[in-house]
């Protein structure tokens, strides 16, 4: 079967820093990959990279067999023109540890406002939608709320809505429990274990062990860069370097 | 180390605001009038006498001449000037708007020859003083004597004496444009700035475009930031407009200098033209006040004080 997500030999320099250094894997359609490692192992790093967010430095990513960011010529590349990069942007969705939802829409208007700009919904077929996303993630009569009246939790909920309203063939979750507090995080993980049920592909970057055990079938870990070992999510085991992590990023 | 004893130095008021346990129930500070500080009433009445005496002095001294100040408050040559500065300061602080915005995106380019010439921009046109513009751009024939524009094949298809072209009016919009152009441009930069990375990325991480990013994600936070600024800048460059006078312009100053000119009534001429100025600044003061409280909808919220969900409910009550 043709995997949704292949790296082949990927890396990524901040000067002398190796920040991915040659990682390769794949993902299955509808399989949900939990990456772990401690502060500072890439992992981060590697999810902007697929998104584009940044540039790799060396080796391949391909999305449904599709290269991303370059135009192959057979015997060359190509960078692809912004245009062609933002398209395969969407193809996937991204919710980030401090939500990044817009302040000055509403919750609805944070959903709407992607499909409405690039022209796939129309007017009325947004305003349907984004309820019925809203409503999935139990805030229906949040909609017309900013996002500063919203709780942590809540927001991240509109932000995993958001980044599914242009029905993207993966999504990519970068810590999303990590800068809530414990109240919130039960409902974004019930959230993340519903859509992995419903079949959604996933790649969920996390700290903590237990929600990677909850939502993942396979594991990914990264150590300096580098990726230290995989295997299916029961192999899964805390390291005291997974303990000593979040206290690092609660700056 | 033991604690210390319990002594009268560690009781709050001292002994004499003890008070037996029976009656502490009693006690309810609900019933206290509270009164401004000292320091904050005395000022006031100071002032306000200060200010009544003000008052009072400029309507009995007959120098004021407040007559001749209400004959020309409206007169047709006041209004003319006070249309002239209003639409010379809203027209240069438009185009300077518009060439801060471009100079400030290229100085986020990626490409540092870029950012350097919109460095370049901003150093040079804020060095040079409004009024030496002025007299640069008017006196541009010098250099020029003619404006030809040529293309190959099509030949010549304009040709015009320069000074028939660049008017005093063309002077006055060219100098102050370039002039709030770079003002503008550092209001524009601080603006682009106060809004997080993590906005872009997201609006990116979506496959938006850039100008899509622009106008629907970045420009708009950054408008709470811009709008401040920017109307002080429009309200300065209302003040700057009087310069123009230089060109023979009949701005509102102008206007008023040419009336005293023959009549000599200078006191209360300049004192119909500090009342329109106080007047259409307060004006833009107003406005400017509805556009910040619009383009900060959503970002205000932010505090969980008891005074904003006091604000939230009595929305809420509303609607």
């Amino acid at each position: 079967m043709n995997p949704v997500l292949e790296l082949h030999h990927v890396s990524k320099h901040f000067g002398d820093i190796r920040a991915v250094d040659d990682v390769s894997f794949s993902v299955e359609r509808g399989e949900v990959v939990a990456l772990v490692g401690p502060s500072g192992s890439g992992k981060s790093t590697l999810v902007r990279c697929i998104q584009q967010l940044e540039a790799i430095d060396g080796g391949s990513i391909f999305l449904d067999g599709e290269l991303l960011g370059y135009r192959d010529h057979g015997d060359r590349l190509t960078p692809l023109r912004p245009r062609e990069v933002a398209r395969q942007r969407r193809a996937v969705g991204m919710v980030f540890q401090q939500f990044h939802l817009f302040p000055h829409r509403t919750a609805l208007q944070n959903i709407t406002e992607a499909p409405r700009r690039l022209g796939l919904w129309s007017r009325e077929e947004a305003a349907e939608k984004a309820f019925e996303l809203l409503d999935k993630f139990g805030l229906r009569d949040r909609s017309g709320n900013y996002p500063s009246e919203l709780s942590g939790g809540q927001q991240q909920r509109v932000a995993i809505a958001r980044a599914l309203a242009l029905s993207p063939t993966m999504l990519m979750l970068d810590e999303p429990t990590s800068a809530l507090d414990p109240a919130s995080v039960a409902g974004v993980v019930r959230v993340v274990r519903e859509l992995a049920d419903e079949g959604t592909t996933m790649l969920v970057v996390t700290h903590q062990i237990d929600f990677a055990q909850r939502v993942a079938s396979r594991f990914i870990r990264m150590g300096e860069g580098r990726l230290v070992a995989q295997g299916p999510i029961a192999e899964l085991e805390e390291t005291e370097a997974d303990r000593a992590a979040p206290a690092e990023v609660e700056a | 180390m033991s604690r210390p004893a319990s002594t009268e130095v560690g009781q709050a008021g001292g002994p004499g605001n003890r008070r037996d346990p029976l009656t502490r129930a009693a006690v309810d500070v609900g019933a206290v009038r509270h009164r401004p500080p000292v320091s904050q009433w005395l000022p006031t009445v100071l002032l306000t006498i200060a200010l009544l005496g003000l008052v009072v002095y400029a309507a009995n001294n007959p120098r004021f001449e407040w007559d001749v100040v209400a004959k020309y408050f409206f007169a047709p040559q006041i209004l003319q000037g006070l249309a002239l500065t209003i639409a010379l300061g809203v027209l240069c602080t438009a185009i300077g708007i518009v060439i801060g915005t471009l100079v400030a995106i290229m100085r986020s380019a990626d490409f540092a020859p870029l950012r350097w010439f919109a460095m370049a921009y901003t150093g040079f046109f804020r060095a040079i003083p409004p009024l030496v513009q002025l007299l640069f751009w008017y006196n541009l024939a010098y250099l020029q004597p003619f404006i030809r524009i040529e293309l190959p094949w099509l030949g010549t298809i304009f040709d015009a004496r320069t000074n028939d072209i660049v008017t005093p009016l063309l002077a006055a919009v060219i100098g102050l444009s370039l002039h709030e152009g770079a003002y503008q441009s550092e209001i524009m930069r601080a603006g682009f700035l106060s809004v997080p990375a993590g906005q872009r990325e997201a609006a990116r991480a979506l496959g938006l475009g850039a100008a899509t990013i622009f106008f629907r994600v970045t420009l708009p936070q950054a408008l709470v930031a811009i709008i401040p600024p920017t109307g002080s800048n429009l309200v300065g460059t209302m003040k700057a407009i009087s310069l123009v006078s230089v060109l023979g312009l009949t701005d509102l100053l102008h206007s008023a200098e040419i009336i005293y000119g023959q009549t000599y009534e200078v006191v209360p001429l300049l004192i119909v033209v500090c009342a329109w100025y106080v007047i259409v600044v307060s004006l833009l003061q107003f406005v400017q006040g509805h556009v910040e409280s619009y383009v900060q909808r959503g970002l205000r919220l932010t505090t969980n004080s008891g005074r904003t969900i006091a604000k939230k409910r009595r929305k809420e009550g509303s609607k």
